[in-house]
């Protein structure tokens, strides 16, 4: 089964994004911020990350930037999920490497059709 | 909720104005979508709405019945698969065909547009790669509602992230408030107009690709068959019909063959082999 890691400070969106993918057939894992997704990939690299881009301790974007240095961080799909809808961000995240993005709020469908769209299912 | 006799009136008056076919099971669902259509005529309840429409002599109340019945479900590159046959071979070989003639292109049904805008953009992105694409895409619907929503090129946060790659999204659109409004140069490469599918579409000239998905689930066996019979018409010999994925074509239909969701005409030689 294959794992995607769920990267946000609100504990109700992730138990709402853990519902949506496990009926996707995900294996899940939880990060509260940046730093405890970098700790968790550092652990093992998943083949997915649903990511928040406002945190604290360590931001979406500051995780994704420091995410491609690592060894194997070039592989996880990075599909950002986040209420920032500003073109120049959306534009910045793309840049740092973000391969799909997603508006909150969000419902099964977007989820579904943006995880396809980055080519996850 | 409808009662029976509700019903059958709507599904009466509805059938003659669309085709479309309103049967017990979507009577739930079409009260709800009544609803604010007769709160804005001033009607307490969609009963009351229902019986004002039955003494009014204009028919304007059972027009705008159907007008809010019509079929509005879509989304941009709905059936992922068939827009990527659409830009892989049936445009580039209806291009060959055409040589410096234009490719016509019909989306069929458009409700609010978000398919013929699709097509737009692939139309887009190959000018961008070079290719010299002349195209004309036109977009019907009945409901001048469903047109008006199309035609503004507005669309909310939802729509826009059901089916279109954030990357389409940020090059072909831009933030309007709360909503996103697709470029002008896209706008401008569709045309919008109302029709019918219950007349033959011969006024709007022959097509080399007709968008036809999920339109003909709408109707019954008897009016898909009379519908698709009509379009079919205005199919250029080598032209393609583009169904929904899983849609098949009506049982004795023998105009054309499917293949993965494709439909083109037999030719005559094969018809008259057969």
């Amino acid at each position: 089964m294959r794992r995607c890691l769920v990267v946000d400070d609100s504990r109700v969106i992730r138990k709402v994004a853990r519902r949506i993918l496990e009926d996707m057939r995900f294996e899940i894992e939880e990060a509260a911020d940046g730093l405890e997704a970098l700790q968790a990939c550092r652990r093992q690299m998943p083949e997915a990350i649903l990511l928040d881009w406002t945190m604290p301790v360590m931001s979406g974007i500051d995780f994704l930037k420091q995410l491609r240095q690592e060894p194997g961080g070039d592989k996880p799909t990075v599909v950002f999920c986040t209420t920032e809808n500003d073109v120049e961000r959306i534009a910045e995240a793309l840049k740092a490497g973000a391969d799909e993005y997603m508006m909150k709020p969000f419902d099964g469908d977007i989820l579904h059709s943006k995880f396809a769209e980055a080519g996850l299912i | 909720m409808l009662n029976d006799a509700e019903h059958v009136l709507i599904a009466r008056e509805v059938k003659a104005r669309t085709g479309a076919l309103i049967t017990r099971e979507m009577c739930g669902s079409a009260s709800v979508r009544l609803q604010p259509l007769a709160r804005r005529e001033g009607f307490g309840s969609v009963p009351e709405l229902i019986a004002a429409a039955r003494i009014r002599p204009d028919g304007a109340l059972w027009n705008a019945i159907a007008d809010n019945l019509a079929q509005s479900e879509t989304r941009f590159f709905r059936d992922r698969q068939n827009f990527e046959q659409i830009r892989s071979t049936i445009l580039p070989e209806a291009m060959n065909r055409r040589g410096h003639e234009r490719v016509r292109i019909w989306s069929a049904g458009c409700a609010t547009g978000q398919e013929a805008y699709s097509i737009a953009m692939i139309v887009e992105e190959m000018r961008a790669e070079g290719r010299n694409a002349a195209v004309e895409i036109l977009a019907t619907d009945l409901s001048e509602r469903l047109l008006d929503k199309a035609r503004s090129g507005l669309y909310t946060q939802f729509e826009v992230q059901r089916g279109l790659p954030i990357r389409k999204l940020i090059a072909h659109f831009e933030k309007a408030g709360d909503l996103w409004r697709i470029s002008d140069r896209l706008r401008a490469s569709v045309r919008f107009e109302r029709h019918n599918l219950m007349q033959h579409p011969g006024q709007f000239g022959q097509f080399d690709i007709i968008i036809l998905a999920h339109v003909l689930t709408s109707f019954d066996q008897p009016t898909r068959a009379e519908v698709l019979e009509r379009v079919t018409d205005v199919l250029a010999p080598d032209g393609a019909i583009v169904l929904g994925l899983g849609e098949t074509l009506p049982e004795g239909f023998e105009a054309l063959t499917l293949e993965r969701g494709i439909a083109r005409k037999i030719k005559t030689a094969r018809v008259a082999a057969a």
